[in-house]
């Protein structure tokens, strides 16, 4: 026994019952008059079991009884550690580039359809980076832009026959002008405020999709978008160009690639620019930085413009891949499961985002016999996230404390 | 003008329910300056425990020989366990966090509001649960004007629980201490009132309050589904922005202007639009004028 475990105890105790409480309405009553208890015992067990399997760690972890495992542990740390400052940043970059070029060749349909998603939701969690974790603005309303950016490209295609690459850059130009439009309105906002509105925003622009059938065909979505095209030279019968569309999944792998690598420089670029340095500034404290020199004004809604280019081309990929889009793809869960990727790998640092994607991506298709917890898991997530590691897996490396931390 | 009029008695049943759950944003709002993300979500269990315990109670047949009684019950067991939930929501998701930045407040609630909405659709399944029609039947006519009886339960149920309200935090110890922390917290625990029991008070209040406008909006629409707390819930947030966040009577008559509006703009603009409404209310009631109608203690670093 150690000091104060008594009160965790009794704290423990006191949360289970409050948890049986909460949870024998929901599944001990039943329609048709009956009262069971079993289906909640069993469901209770299993929770009060992990947590209380937690609560021991955590114990454990307090008290001396864990340095035999924890002393071994944290030389190997040590040795890993030293392996990696041996081996230079450049050999892991090698490393990186080119088990990402060899993917399509050493894998199955199945893998490269994941690998697809996850950097898909690269782009998305590094564009969204930018807003929150650079310029510290929370917005909840992110994947309108993802949005803005598919039925830009589902739209040229459609009428006008624009070719995949040329769309690319007109979808950024949409994306970036509707987050100015939804920047504006909401440059004086901090916190909650601002994360309802774009909430809003979100929304509101969903509705628009869903309703204006004369343009986006409503809930029935757009049919029948191009794929990537490419002229490529061929030899068949003379020397000439052929138009082909690169529907294949390995040339989709290739151009999302392409495009995470586009975000991943771009991002880390602004991040160590001027422009970065500032979003950095008025994240740490908006008043200061105004008194520093930055303009608020145009910096806040650059961080909306850029956050949305890349929202808005990972959209525009997103329509050519699926040829298909609907306003069900863009709801407010998509943009919550964006915000838990950022989250859940660190705000503000890139590796973090690109390993909390691939975790929120690739673990889900792991398990997929509890497919159903997946949103479950990730809220949970993301509130143990804040309570216990604020700052993510992968810290960023230049986060200072916020003024009204301090004081308390 | 019948037509207006029957808007105008649909508008303030709506409004009623959004007054509701917008109190709870507000009082959250008045004592730790934080939206409670999660509030939408206590508005759905609400309105879950409410279809749970009608449909027992009516395959048991005590609601056909006690239907009031059974209403009633309902109500309060329902406003009862969600009071529980909030208080739980509270002390894993905010508690912990008193003093970390805002930005981690809001995503821990965030991500409860994610929780809890799953944990619904878990156990109740991802269909709409449809609640005994017992009480939907009936109407009075004015000439071509119809008042259903359920409208005038839910505007009776809703007046006497805004005066209930009032009566609770205006006259009551408890409601003095609430209004106490909210103005300042090191104060008034300095005088001997736990901050910490006060804002779990408050908490459970609002969602209380919620859980009666969730069975509303069930018996008024007929039925439930897990994410049903999402889009009442930014509405009546814009409700409580509307009267001045932090202020209950504000947020009362905020919650009647939206449920108008929405219920005009549906009738006379597009009925497709009607979500659109409330959030263009939101977002120019905060470019314009912040403090809303009747808010004015709110400084200036905070909007």
């Amino acid at each position: 026994m150690i000091p104060g475990s008594k009160h965790i105890w009794k704290k423990y105790a006191i949360a289970m019952i409050w948890l049986l409480v909460l949870l024998w309405p929901l599944l001990g009553i039943h329609a048709d008059g009956t009262l069971t208890f079993s289906e909640t015992w069993s469901v209770w067990i299993w929770i009060a079991g992990v947590l209380l399997g937690l609560l021991m760690l955590v114990l454990a972890h307090r008290s001396s009884t864990s340095r035999m495992v924890r002393a071994p542990v944290a030389i190997a740390m040590e040795k890993i550690n030293r392996l990696g400052k041996v081996m230079p940043g450049k050999v892991w970059m090698v490393l990186i580039i080119s088990v990402s070029l060899l993917f399509p060749f050493l894998t199955d349909r199945y893998a490269q359809d994941v690998a697809i998603n996850v950097l898909v939701y690269v782009c998305l969690g590094l564009g969204l980076n930018i807003v929150v974790g650079l310029a510290g603005m929370l917005d909840l309303g992110y994947i309108a832009f993802y949005g803005v950016g598919a039925y830009t490209y589902a739209l040229l295609s459609i009428h006008y026959q624009f070719s995949f690459w040329l769309s690319l850059p007109i979808a950024a130009c949409f994306a970036a002008i509707a987050g100015c439009i939804i920047g504006y309105p909401t440059l004086r906002m901090r916190g909650d405020y601002l994360a309802i509105v774009t909430l809003g925003f979100g929304e509101i622009v969903r509705i628009i999709l869903n309703n204006w059938m004369e343009l986006t065909n409503g809930p029935n979505g757009i049919l029948g978008i191009n794929a990537p095209g490419l002229m490529l030279p061929q030899f068949s019968n003379g020397i000439g160009f052929e138009y082909i569309y690169l529907k294949k999944l390995h040339y989709l792998y290739y151009i999302v690639l392409l495009l995470c690598v586009f975000t991943v420089i771009a991002v880390h670029r602004l991040n160590f620019s001027r422009i970065g340095r500032a979003w950095e500034a008025i994240r740490e404290d908006e008043t200061v930085a105004e008194l520093m020199g930055v303009n608020i004004f145009r910096l806040k809604l650059l961080a909306y413009a850029m956050g949305a280019v890349f929202g808005g081309l990972a959209g525009a990929f997103f329509a050519a891949r699926m040829r298909f889009v609907s306003p069900e793809s863009f709801t407010f869960i998509e943009s919550a499961m964006v915000l838990a990727m950022v989250v859940l790998g660190g705000m503000g640092s890139i590796p973090g985002i690109i390993l909390g994607a691939m975790a929120l991506i690739v673990l889900p298709e792991l398990f997929r016999e509890v497919e159903l917890y997946r949103m479950l898991a990730f809220g949970a997530a993301m509130t143990v996230m804040m309570l216990f590691r604020p700052k993510g897996l992968i810290p960023a490396k230049r986060v200072g404390t916020r003024s009204e931390e301090r004081e308390g | 003008m019948e037509f207006f009029i029957q808007q105008t008695i649909n508008g303030l049943t709506l409004g009623g329910i959004y007054a509701l759950i917008a109190l709870g944003y507000t009082m959250v709002y008045g004592i730790i300056q934080l939206i409670n993300f999660a509030h939408g979500e206590f508005f759905a269990a609400g309105g879950y425990l409410g279809v749970i315990l009608l449909s027992f109670l009516v395959s048991r047949g005590y609601l056909e020989t006690h239907p009031w009684l059974c209403l009633g019950g309902s109500l309060v067991l329902a406003m009862a366990y969600c009071a529980a939930l909030a208080m739980a929501v509270e002390k894993v998701a905010y508690k912990p966090l008193r003093f970390a930045s805002r930005l981690s407040v809001l995503l821990s609630a965030l991500g409860m509001s994610i929780f809890l909405q799953n944990g619904l659709m878990l156990t109740q399944g991802v269909y709409d649960k449809p609640y005994p029609s017992i009480f939907s039947h009936g109407n009075i006519e004015f000439g071509n004007i119809t008042v259903s009886y359920l409208q005038i339960i839910i505007l009776v149920a809703t007046v006497s629980l805004l005066v209930l309200l009032n009566i609770l935090v205006f006259k009551t110890r408890i409601g003095k201490a609430m209004r106490a922390t909210a103005q300042d917290k090191v104060m008034t625990s300095l005088l001997g009132i736990s901050s910490n029991r006060i804002i779990s008070i408050t908490f459970a209040i609002g969602a209380a309050l919620a859980a009666a406008a969730g069975i509303m909006v069930g018996l008024y629409y007929g039925s439930v589904r897990y994410d049903m707390g999402f889009v009442p819930g930014i509405k009546a947030f814009a409700a409580a922005v509307l009267g001045g966040i932090g202020n209950i009577t504000g947020a009362m008559l905020g919650g009647l202007i939206i449920g108008m509006v929405e219920i005009y703009g549906a009738g006379y603009i597009s009925g497709q639009y009607k979500d659109v409404f409330a959030f263009i209310i939101l977002i120019g009631v905060l470019y314009f004028r912040p403090t809303g109608i009747m808010g004015e203690n709110i400084d200036d670093t905070r909007i």
